[in-house]
C-alpha cells in the first residue's frame, strides 16, 4: 500500500495577520515611559520655621524671577555660565590652614569672600510663582551638575573611578553585595567631602525678596 | 540541441513574503520590551522637561505619580487652560494632594510604605507656583522623596 510519506505543510500564511493583530494591540495598550528623574529629599515640616545663622559669604543665592532670569546674587547670569559659578564658589575653600575649617582636597582660588569649606557652602534657590518648571528644571539641572562635576573630581582622585559610574553600579542589581558594601562607603565618603545642600528657603534672613512680601 | 525552456516574458515573479512574519514579529518584540502598560490616561498636556545629571527611578511599585499641566484640549472648554493637577484619572486641587497620598500609601505594601518615591510629572510650561504648592502638601503627609521626572537630554532645551 502506497503511504504518503511526507508530512503536510502547516499554511503559515496567516502567521503575518496573527503577529500584526499583536502589534497592534501592543501599540495602543502601551506608553513608552521615561523612569528617569532628578531626585530631591523635601524638609520635614517644622511647626516653627527653623532659623539658621550662616555667614553670608557661605551662601549662592540664586534667584529666578518671574521672566524666566537666572539672578546670582542679585546680578543677571547667563544659565550656561551657572555651573561654572556654583563649581566656583563650592570648590573656593575660602578657609586658612590652621584652621579648622580649612579645606585640603579644595582646588579653588581661596578667595575670603567666596564660601570656607564645602561643607558649610549652601546654594539658596528661590524661585518665583510665575517661573515656568522648564526653567527651574534647567537650573536645578546645572546646579546638580556643578555638585556632579566636583564629587567625580575626587572620586577619581581617589578610587579611580568616576562618582556617577560608581552610583549606578551601587543601584545595579547585578553588583554583588560585597561591593556594594564597599561602593557605599566610598559613595558616602565622596558625599561627606561634597554635601548636597541645595536649599529653597520660604524668607530669607534679613533680606526678603519682593514676591514673597505677603 | 539542448532545449531550453523558454522563460516567458510578461509576468513578473511573485515576491516572496515568507520572511515577513518574522519582521513583524521582531517588531512585536521591539515593543513589547521598550514600552509599558499604560495605567492612567493622561487628561493633561505633559512635555517633560530635559535634564542631564538624572537618576533612574526605582522600582515602579514604590512610585505614586502626579501630574500636571495645562488640561488637553478636550478637557479645555470644562476646565480651562490654567494648569492642573491631575490624580488617577481624574482633576484635583492642590488641599487633595495630601490625601491622595495617604489613600495610596495605605494601598502599598507594608514594608514598602516608608520607601515611597513621589514622582512629579509636570509639564515644563507649567508655573513653579504650583509646583511649590504641591511641595508643601507633600511636606505636609511627610512623603518627602521626591523626583522631578524628565527627559534625557540637554537642559537649556528647556528654554525654548
Amino acid at each position: 500500500m502506497a503511504t504518503n510519506r511526507e508530512t503536510p505543510e502547516v499554511n503559515a500564511g496567516s502567521m503575518a495577520d496573527i503577529a500584526f493583530l499583536l502589534l497592534i494591540f501592543f501599540l495602543v495598550t502601551t506608553t513608552l515611559e521615561t523612569d528617569e528623574g532628578l531626585g530631591r529629599l523635601l524638609p520635614k515640616k517644622e511647626i516653627e520655621p527653623r532659623t539658621i545663622d550662616v555667614n553670608e559669604r557661605n551662601v549662592l543665592r540664586v534667584n529666578l524671577n518671574s521672566t524666566n532670569e537666572l539672578l546670582v546674587e542679585d546680578a543677571v547670569l547667563d544659565l550656561k555660565t551657572l555651573r561654572k559659578v556654583a563649581f566656583d564658589f563650592l570648590d573656593n575653600g575660602g578657609a586658612l590652614p590652621g584652621e579648622s575649617k580649612y579645606c585640603d582636597y579644595c582646588k579653588g582660588k581661596r578667595d575670603d569672600s567666596s564660601s570656607d569649606n564645602p561643607i558649610d557652602a549652601i546654594i539658596a534657590l528661590h524661585h518665583n510663582r510665575e517661573t515656568t518648571y522648564g526653567f527651574y528644571i534647567a537650573v536645578q539641572n546645572e546646579l546638580v551638575g556643578a555638585y556632579n562635576d566636583l564629587r567625580n573630581r575626587e572620586a577619581q582622585r581617589l578610587f579611580k573611578q568616576s562618582y556617577v559610574a560608581m552610583t549606578e553600579a551601587y543601584y545595579d542589581e547585578k553588583t554583588p553585595l560585597i561591593q556594594k558594601e564597599k561602593l557605599k562607603k566610598r559613595l558616602k565618603r565622596i558625599q561627606k567631602m561634597y554635601p548636597q545642600k541645595i536649599v529653597e528657603p520660604e524668607v530669607f534672613s534679613n533680606k526678603r525678596f519682593d514676591d514673597e512680601a505677603q | 540541441m539542448a532545449k531550453f525552456a523558454k522563460k516567458k516574458d510578461g509576468d513578473l515573479p511573485a515576491v516572496s513574503t515568507a520572511s515577513l512574519p518574522d519582521i513583524v514579529f521582531m517588531l512585536l518584540f521591539f515593543f513589547m520590551t521598550v514600552t509599558t502598560m499604560k495605567d492612567s490616561s493622561i487628561m493633561v498636556e505633559n512635555t517633560l522637561p530635559n535634564a542631564s545629571e538624572t537618576k533612574k527611578l526605582e522600582k515602579k511599585d514604590r512610585i505614586i505619580y502626579i501630574f500636571a499641566g495645562k488640561p488637553t484640549q478636550e478637557y479645555q472648554k470644562v476646565y480651562g487652560t490654567e494648569t492642573r493637577i491631575q490624580l488617577n484619572d481624574k482633576f484635583a486641587n492642590v488641599n487633595e494632594v495630601g490625601s491622595y497620598i495617604l489613600a495610596e500609601r495605605a494601598k502599598k505594601p507594608q514594608q514598602l510604605q516608608n520607601v515611597l518615591t513621589t514622582a512629579l510629572k509636570v509639564d515644563k510650561g507649567a508655573n513653579m507656583g504650583l509646583i511649590s504648592d504641591i511641595k508643601q502638601e507633600l511636606r505636609k503627609v511627610n512623603a518627602l522623596k521626591v523626583n522631578y521626572t524628565t527627559f534625557e537630554g540637554d537642559a537649556f532645551n528647556n528654554l525654548q
